[in-house]
């Protein structure tokens, strides 16, 4: 039998603490649709991702209604888009792009993941094809999700796509320039991406993935913050960890349902829940406030690599026993722009660059929605880009950098809606140039004599 | 199946009665009450059966919704299954 104290609990946690599914994201593979006829091509897309997920909105709404439990976005994401580029021009792969973007609209969903590619080793003609296309693709579509794997632990890193995608970044935030740079917002690059994250902009529907799959993301960093205040200011970090670990095993329980649920309901096979702290610009679901209430006075201060460590590694502990699948990026979220307690920090410069860049060792994801000054040299954003992908390889771990180069420093831009807003935080004025106008491939890391 | 119906705001004359009015309407058989007024604030748990329920589900959910607003109370319906997921292993 339920005891009431339980359900108050679900309850609260739901109405004030911000809990929510945030995205429930059907993969679905697009390798059937091939054609070397770009219309016909485009055809096959469209009514592939329409047969599919043609369900997926009214479904999520309504385990929304049965459980009161809110679930914020439905999304699809596709097989990597340059796969399906080898024999066609750079305008089919913008058709492309258009195909997945009306989809996405007719679809009533907000974002489609998968104009992709993966040149961790160097580049198919399929992938230059995609990649010259990103930046006028991402800046004539609004649902459209692009990633870009330029390295992994096993390959090492091709530089040739770092330099390329720091080129690519600053084309597109041009492209983007009277929307905030917002293509820039939709563009991830990735080292070691994983196949099955249901989360955007990174999402992609993985080469070994079964025809439909359906992926949960969880969210709650506000859920967090209060169980860690209630447990007070005189426990020690033992008992703050246990908290976030019972804290994070009944937001996963909720997810393992809603992805149970939806996975029936479509009749496609569950894949995995991703046990993310993803945090929204609303007040109270910041995964900066959860480090504050842990006791750093602010986001940024010296303290924050550890105390982050320590919030990440207890939400995977707890939600990895809530669920029978764990997969995707699976750890707490850092993104500046889309987390109140971030963006304050940015804005009071306790958060460095250089300290994001630390903290991105020992959390899910990377430099994410970071708004860096829109005159910085390609080089400069390749550099960057260089030194995040580099701390996912050597540490066997998925990084990603997502940066938007738009206004001053010093400035605040927004984009929107869950996009949120960003201050933009100064970049070194050293240029790497030299090192990155050399290409090649930096070999893949030795795996033992680990120091 | 069972879901969790929980009613808290001001107290006031009649809001079980309200509350089970809906429920009668839609042939959800109650199972069971559990209610407490602290000071002057209601709150209540009923825990009802939806087996034989004569609307799609989501329908009780919105008439509940809109009873609650209607009686300036905070009315959640809930499919029992979310709490036994959160609580129970």
């Amino acid at each position: 039998m339920l005891k009431n104290h339980d359900i108050f609990e679900t309850i609260n946690m739901i109405r004030e603490e911000c809990l929510d599914i945030r995205t429930i994201t059907m993969g679905i593979s697009l390798f059937d649709c091939q054609s070397d006829d770009e219309k016909r091509l485009c055809t096959k897309i469209y009514d592939k991702i329409m047969y599919h997920a043609r369900d997926l909105v009214q479904t999520g709404a309504g385990i929304e209604k049965e459980y009161g439990i809110p679930i914020i976005n439905k999304r699809v994401s596709v097989t990597p888009v340059s796969l399906m580029c080898g024999g066609i021009s750079r305008d089919g792969a913008l058709n492309i792009a258009h195909t997945l973007d009306r989809a996405a609209a007719e679809l009533g969903i907000n974002f489609i993941g998968g104009y992709s590619a993966l040149v961790q080793k160097g580049f198919s003609n399929g992938s230059r094809t995609l990649i010259s296309a990103i930046p006028e693709a991402l800046a004539a579509t609004k649902r459209l999700c692009s990633s870009v794997n330029v390295a992994s632990t096993k390959a090492g890193i091709n530089m040739d796509a770092v330099a390329l995608m720091g080129r690519v970044i600053c084309e597109t935030a041009e492209l983007t320039r009277n929307e905030s740079a917002i293509g820039c917002a939709k563009l991830v690059v990735f080292a070691n991406v994983p196949e099955d994250n249901p989360f955007m902009a990174g999402a992609f529907h993985g080469m070994g993935e079964p025809e439909t799959v359906i992926n949960v993301g969880v969210s709650g960093p506000g859920v967090v913050a209060s169980a860690i205040r209630r447990a007070g200011d005189s426990c020690n970090l033992t008992d703050i960890a246990e908290t976030i670990k019972r804290t994070a095993f009944k937001i996963t329980r909720v997810g393992q349902l809603v992805a149970k649920l939806a996975s029936e309901r479509l009749n496609v096979p569950f894949g995995i829940v991703d046990l993310s702290l993803a945090p929204t610009p609303a007040v109270g679901d910041s995964v900066a406030y959860i480090l504050e209430s842990i006791g750093l006075e602010k986001c940024g201060c010296p303290g924050t690599t550890a105390a982050l460590a320590m919030l990440n590694d207890a939400v995977k502990k707890g939600g990895v026993m809530a669920s029978s699948h764990v997969g995707g990026l699976s750890g707490a979220f850092i993104p500046v722009s889309e987390d109140a307690g971030m963006i304050a920090a940015a804005g009071c410069g306790a958060l460095s660059l250089e300290k994001l860049e630390a903290m991105t060792a020992v959390c899910s994801v990377g430099l994410d929605m970071i708004a860096i000054p829109e005159d910085t040299p390609a080089e400069v954003i390749s550099g960057i880009i260089a030194d995040e992908i580099a701390i996912g390889v050597v540490n066997t771990k998925t990084t990603a950098v997502r940066l938007i180069p738009a206004g001053k420093a010093g400035d605040m831009v927004c984009f929107g809606g869950l996009l949120g807003e960003a201050p933009v935080i100064p970049v070194s004025r050293y240029s790497p140039a030299k090192m990155i106008n050399r290409g090649g491939r930096i070999p893949a890391p030795l795996q033992s004599l680990k120091n | 199946m069972k879901a969790v119906i929980s009613v808290t705001g001001c107290d006031a004359v009649g809001i079980i009665a309200k509350v089970s009015a809906v429920c009668a309407e839609y042939q959800v058989n109650i199972v069971d009450i559990s209610q407490t007024v602290l000071q002057e604030y209601f709150s209540m748990i009923m825990l009802v059966e939806i087996d034989r329920i004569n609307s799609p589900f989501t329908a009780f959910v919105d008439r509940m919704s809109e009873l609650g607003r209607q009686s300036n109370l905070e009315i959640h319906t809930m499919h029992e299954d979310i709490f036994n997921a959160m609580h129970r292993i």
